[in-house]
């Protein structure tokens, strides 16, 4: 029943339909063949381990990857934000972006010195119970509301709770986590399996 | 200052553009035994490397949103290439109290590499629009003069669709459309249901093999460009047949600044820079096809003054730049419940809508004139980034409760855009603006843009429309839009649906036109504009399938004037 046909099938036909006609500019074949030796290329210029941060310094990351995990953690189902490369993804996009190393750069700061007045100590160092409370107020617009002075760790969480899900649900885990089937080589569209009544 | 080369050789034709229009005149000419030369202003398409389909968003490091973020203002990191709101170096300015975006691409192929390939028919009545109500013009031309070029267009091109009889949507020759999504099926029942007529689309992406290329193998992406050229674009379906003849001379990145009259009045040749060196050429032709995007041909025009044309080349109507309309759009979207419990399958049919609403109220008297259609989709497409934004800032938070929230509104959202005509008014205009060059010394465009009350009460029933059709679908309305407001009910500011048009427009009389109906201009007979600058109006239909068709019609006419003599 299912119209999937595998890959080489595909590049086959493509080939095949390709030479049939040279007048064609594009040759698939290759093309969906370049998709491949640019990943390749990419992976092997940028390793996954050891990753060194382009923007924040080395506390400022560890904390930014301890946010991120706290925002999408690993659960029965998935890994989390870490696992899905989120923090990679935050700190290449803020190392290019001044808004970006404002909100985040500024955010990070505002949340250790925030934490330094009231528990003595920066976020990472914090307990479990304090780091809790702190977060439970900036991930809520409602207490900026009642208390204007979080109003810029509300604006900092909020924005990076936007990037942590970018990062998480573009990734190989996170597509995989929202049970997203597609960009494939299909023959024929199958179409829709039966909807149930609303 | 520049060096200005001359070349010594003079070809048939000269064609300023290699988009729709542009590729269909090279194809039509070159065939037709006419040795030709394209000017294109950007740099070569290499789908090899400029296509990025069936790449995942976790295999860029910027995972589709680009350097620093700032692809999502273009779309995608993912979209073929070369078209953007804003080009370094090549500004626009926008008059006080205008508000306007001017989308365009410098490649070869221009915007039908990666355009939404919907492909409709204008209906008899898109031509009699003033015969009709009164407002705006007619064309010179009738449905029965441009429906033999949309059967050559069609055929060719390959465009799948079903022959439905709704006299606002005129049936063409189509392949089998392919099945609807879950999506689709949903809003199709909410349709029958309201008496919205709402039936397969027409999109220019081919279902079975068609001229040595492969049918369409259902992967969504047609906006990142087709690698195995299953769906229309200039640069993969006309230009290499053009090369085919052996008749035809590509220059890419040359980007033209001036068509030069000679002392009889005709176009005698067109000054570019060639952009990689910073030096001024010349190419000299019997004749000239003008396809740089609506509105950079009128600015072409506008900047090519002489004795003969004091107000720019062919414009001794002072139309040129006037009549400046784009689709009147808005949208909104639902949350549909059921769609969460539809198990996990492959979604993704074609890079766009499988059915769609054609105007359907063409038969009563509403409170705006004229119509407009709807596009719609949504559901279990590739998730990508932005996808979680509005989910996030509603339920806020974070942790297990927030991810698992992502997953249950993952693929319930369907969104609905209209897309409806403008009527061309006064306000509307673009010109060249004596202040501003850009950086190859190429005075700009100035743009002028308002909508008229007919526009946004037509935005007000769209937005109606899309709650009525959500709500009997069973799923929620989200729209954010207001009555007030720079953009009330959600219009869109001038040119953001990119059916920016009608600046170098056609007509029977040379008063009041720039071209006769085979895009000819009355000043100089050896010019043609053959893109959209030439429509008199823009029905709710998006313009391409309509620019192939004349661009068509404008080439074999400009080929029999060839033959006697008449250029």
């Amino acid at each position: 029943m299912s119209p999937t046909i595998s890959r080489r099938d595909v590049l086959k036909s493509l080939a095949m339909s390709a030479a049939a006609t040279s007048v064609l500019r594009v040759i698939p074949a290759q093309a969906a063949e370049y998709a491949h030796h640019m990943i390749a290329a990419e992976k092997a210029a940028a390793p996954a381990k050891n990753y060194a941060p382009k923007f924040f310094s080395p506390h400022e990351y560890k904390t930014l990857q301890a946010l991120c995990q706290t925002i999408i953690p690993a659960d029965a189902d998935s890994g989390g934000a870490i696992e899905a490369g989120a923090p990679e993804f935050i700190d290449l996009l803020t190392s290019e972006n001044k808004d970006y190393q404002r909100i985040l750069g500024g955010g990070l700061l505002w949340l250790d010195s925030t934490c330094s007045d009231r528990y003595e100590k920066v976020f990472l160092d914090c307990s479990p119970e304090q780091q809790k409370e702190i977060l439970d107020q900036i991930a809520y617009r409602k207490s900026a509301i009642a208390n204007p002075a979080l109003d810029p760790g509300v604006e900092f969480f909020s924005f990076l709770r936007d990037m942590t899900a970018d990062g998480f649900f573009t990734s190989e885990i996170g597509i995989k986590y929202l049970g997203y089937i597609g960009s494939a080589y299909l023959k024929e569209f199958p179409g829709c399996p039966p909807v149930p009544e609303a | 200052m520049p060096q200005v080369v001359r070349s010594p050789k003079v070809y048939d034709v000269c064609i300023i553009g290699s988009g729709a229009a542009g590729g269909t005149a090279a194809k039509i000419l070159t065939e037709g035994g006419l040795n030709v030369v394209m000017v294109e202003a950007g740099p070569p398409l290499n789908p090899q490397k400029d296509f990025k389909e069936h790449v995942w968003p976790y295999q860029l490091p910027h995972r589709g949103a680009g350097i620093g973020g700032k692809a999502s203002d273009n779309f995608s990191e993912f979209l073929a290439p070369n078209g953007s709101w804003e080009i370094e170096g090549e500004p626009y300015t926008i008059a006080e109290g205008s508000r306007f975006r001017w989308f365009r691409s410098r490649i070869v192929g221009g915007r039908t590499n990666h355009w939404g390939r919907i492909a409709l028919r204008f209906a008899p009545v898109d031509f009699k629009s003033r015969s009709t109500d009164g407002m705006g013009d007619d064309w010179p031309i009738t449905y029965e003069d441009v429906a033999p070029y949309y059967d050559k267009v069609e055929s060719y091109i390959g465009v799948f669709g079903t022959k439905e009889n709704v006299p606002s949507a005129p049936d063409g020759i189509f392949m089998p459309p392919p099945k609807p999504r879950c999506t689709e099926t949903i809003v199709k029942k909410a349709c029958d249901k309201l008496n919205i007529t709402c039936i397969p689309s027409r999109l220019a992406i081919i279902t079975q093999p068609h001229n040595g290329r492969p049918p369409c193998h259902y992967c969504a992406q047609c906006g990142r460009g087709c690698v195995s050229a299953s769906n229309f674009s200039s640069s993969q379906v006309m230009i290499p047949y053009a090369e085919k003849t052996g008749r035809f001379t590509l220059l890419t990145n040359a980007m033209a600044r001036e068509i030069v009259v000679g002392k009889d009045g005709k176009a005698q040749a067109v000054s570019y820079i060639d952009k990689l060196t910073r030096t001024e050429k010349k190419i000299y032709a019997k004749a000239f096809v003008v396809g740089a995007s609506a509105c950079e041909s009128a600015r072409l025009l506008l900047n090519s003054k002489s004795t003969v044309f004091a107000d720019g080349l062919a414009n001794s109507s002072g139309v040129i730049g006037r009549y400046l309309t784009d689709s009147v759009g808005s949208s909104g979207g639902g949350v549909f419940p059921q769609l969460a419990k539809v198990p996990p399958h492959n979604h993704d049919g074609v890079g766009g809508m499988h059915m769609y609403m054609p105007w359907w109220k063409f038969d009563r008297k509403n409170d705006f004139l004229r119509g407009y259609h709807i596009e719609f989709g949504g559901g279990r497409s590739m998730p990508g980034v932005g996808e979680f934004d509005v989910l996030c800032e509603t339920v806020e938070g974070y942790g297990v409760s927030l991810k698992q929230k992502c997953r249950d509104a993952y693929g319930t959202y369907i969104g609905f855009a209209g897309r409806g005509e403008m009527i061309p008014n006064e306000h509307s205009y673009c010109e060249v603006d004596p202040n501003t060059a850009d950086e190859w010394g190429i005075p700009v465009l100035r743009f002028h843009w308002q909508w008229s009350d007919n526009e946004i009460k037509m935005a007000r029933d769209m937005q109606q429309t899309f709650r009525e059709i959500v709500e009997a679908a069973g799923g929620t309305y989200y729209s954010r839009v207001m009555a007030d407001g720079p953009n009330p009910y959600g219009i869109e500011d001038g040119g953001v649906i990119i059916h920016e048009l009608g600046t170098v427009r056609m007509g029977n009389s040379p008063k009041t036109s720039a071209l006769n109906g085979y895009c000819q201009a009355h000043d100089v007979k050896n010019l043609f504009v053959t893109d959209a600058a030439s429509f008199v109006t823009n029905p709710d239909k998006n313009p391409t399938l309509t620019i192939v068709a004349l661009s068509w019609r404008a080439s074999e006419y400009l080929l029999d004037e060839a033959k006697k003599g008449n250029l």
